[in-house]
């Protein structure tokens, strides 16, 4: 069990050591297990609950488990499939992205909820959850929508896009490009659902007579980044004429 | 996520035919769920106290918008965006779409539905104003038939319409107004977007010779329901609009509207306001 090595080790060794360490004192506490990224420890704590019949917090923590699962398997697998033992959840396919996530959910979920705490894709915020920010902007058939405000059962069969759908690669959508040239935020919390409303406003088209502020509408930045983020959606708009 | 949600169940029907059946089935038990833009607002305020929804935005049937020689008819799932992208809308019905453009932004216009916003029956909403001011019917389908109702008649109080428990709104019908009308409308809100209304207001007028052949006067939030002021438009209808018939107007519609005061505005500030916005509809040059 003992480690020479010392002074340039990586911290994914340092972790690696300190758990092994851990393990030879015979002190694993739950907390470490859960601060720790390791899937055979989280399993181990999860069985050890289950074993001891932990009820609800057991509940609670098999669905994270499970959702940090899909995140892990997203990966590698075109078809991702999350079991939840949740009651009242029924099996939905989202389209994001181009891929197809197929669920166990609630009906009472939120496209929002299910992209970011099933499916882990947390780049669509969650400001105010009604509907009057925008943080949550998302593109369902290249429209954009609030996330918050749709049931993801009722968009089965859409095909959804995010903040995280958008770049190839390396390379960046003309949009993030630009919010980036032109220093289109600061905090940068609204800024995935800005950039999506941008892009939807390149496919919905902001009708002449109307300005890029009038089109982008419902998107709330506190910082008040506006007239960087008008100027990016301009530059995109033209790029795109 | 919420720490807590209660559960609510969601029924996708394929058709308008199975939409129709549900509520057959059980009166009262299902109710409709089309854009979300206000009953997710409830939902994630823990505020929604309907349990069981089916969603209707996939029925075909409820889409698009029909013209005919007298009207012009509008499905219950056209949305805010559709209803500004129309052509017939924006040369007959102008009022219709100032008031889509006004409502929430861009991803609520694209979700949200004039169905839905009858339905919902928000004595603040913004499109209802208009569709009085239009004399427009709404069809309501159940697995009993179809009847057309007076748009006028359908709200009977406060968030109380005269829809029967297995009835959905299918339609809407506007008469197309004559040429050279006169239509009017302002939303009087804390900003010029994003807000919801303090006074609506929308008036149509269609005038013979100077003398008023026609007149529809409607106002959001003064009142418990979407008003029409129907006693304003009788002392007008018939009458050479001038001071003296604005006057007189101006005088009524201060009785006829009921404003409270609440977290928007005060009863004062939208008796003033209601009444300013019939001057202006009523002033020359017409």
């Amino acid at each position: 069990m003992a480690r020479e090595k010392k002074g340039d080790e990586s911290s994914a060794e340092r972790d690696a050591l300190a758990r092994e360490q851990a393990n030879a004192a015979g002190g694993e506490s739950e907390m470490d297990l859960l601060l720790s990224e390791d899937g055979e420890a989280r399993r181990r704590f999860l069985k050890q609950a289950l074993i001891a019949g932990g009820g609800l917090a057991a509940a609670n923590l098999l669905l994270h488990y499970q959702t940090n699962v899909a995140a892990q398997t997203r990966a590698s697998a075109n078809l991702v499939s999350t079991q939840t033992a949740t009651a009242g959840a029924i099996p939905v396919t989202l389209r994001v992205n181009g891929r197809d996530y197929a669920l166990q959910i609630e009906p009472q979920v939120t496209l929002l909820d299910a992209l970011r705490e099933r499916i882990g894709l947390t780049g669509s915020k969650k400001g105010c959850d009604r509907g009057q920010c925008g943080a949550c902007t998302v593109l369902a058939d290249g429209h954009r929508i609030n996330s918050c405000l749709a049931l993801a059962a009722a968009y089965e069969g859409a095909e959804i896009t995010t903040v995280e759908g958008l770049a190839r690669g390396e390379e960046l959508h003309p949009v993030q490009a630009a919010f980036i040239k032109h220093d289109g935020f600061q905090c940068g919390y609204c800024t995935p659902g800005q950039i999506m409303s941008a892009v939807g406003l390149l496919h919905e088209g902001c009708p002449p007579g109307m300005t890029v502020r009038e089109c982008m509408s419902g998107n709330i930045c506190r910082c008040g980044a506006y007239n960087g983020i008008v100027a990016a959606v301009e530059e995109a708009r033209g790029a795109k004429a | 996520m919420r720490a807590y949600l209660p559960a609510y169940e969601l029924v996708v029907t394929r058709t308008l035919e199975d939409a129709l059946a549900l509520l057959r089935d059980e009166p009262g038990a299902w109710r409709p769920l089309a854009g979300g833009t206000d009953l997710m607002v409830l939902l994630e305020a823990g505020r929604l106290e309907h349990r069981k929804f089916f969603s209707v935005r996939q029925l075909a049937e409820l889409r698009g918008i029909e013209e005919s020689d007298g009207h012009v008819t509008i499905g219950a799932l056209t949305t805010y965006t559709e209803v500004q992208r129309s052509r017939v809308l924006a040369r007959e019905f102008p009022m219709l779409v100032r008031a889509a453009g006004e409502t929430g932004g861009v991803a609520i216009q694209n979700r949200g539905t004039l169905g839905g916003n009858i339905a919902n029956a928000s004595p603040a909403a913004d499109s209802p104003p208009a569709l009085l001011a239009y004399g427009a019917e709404v069809e309501l389908v159940s697995s009993r038939g179809s009847r057309w109702v007076a748009y006028a008649d359908f709200h009977t109080g406060y968030k109380q319409t005269l829809m029967q428990p297995d009835e959905l709104i299918a339609r809407v019908r506007l008469p197309r107004p004559r040429e050279g009308a006169r239509h009017f409308y302002r939303k009087v809100g804390t900003r010029r977007a994003q807000a919801i209304s303090k006074v609506c207001f929308a008036g149509l007028a269609e005038l013979d010779g100077g003398v008023v052949r026609e007149v529809r006067i409607a106002l959001g939030s003064v009142a418990p329901v979407v008003l029409r002021c129907r006693r304003t438009e009788a002392l007008l209808r018939g009458r050479r609009l001038d001071a003296e018939s604005a006057g007189a107007a101006l005088e009524e519609i201060a009785k006829e509207i009921a404003p409270i005061d609440d977290v928007r505005s005060t009863a004062r500030y939208r008796a003033r306001v209601a009444r300013n916005l019939l001057a202006e509809f009523l002033a020359p040059p017409f």
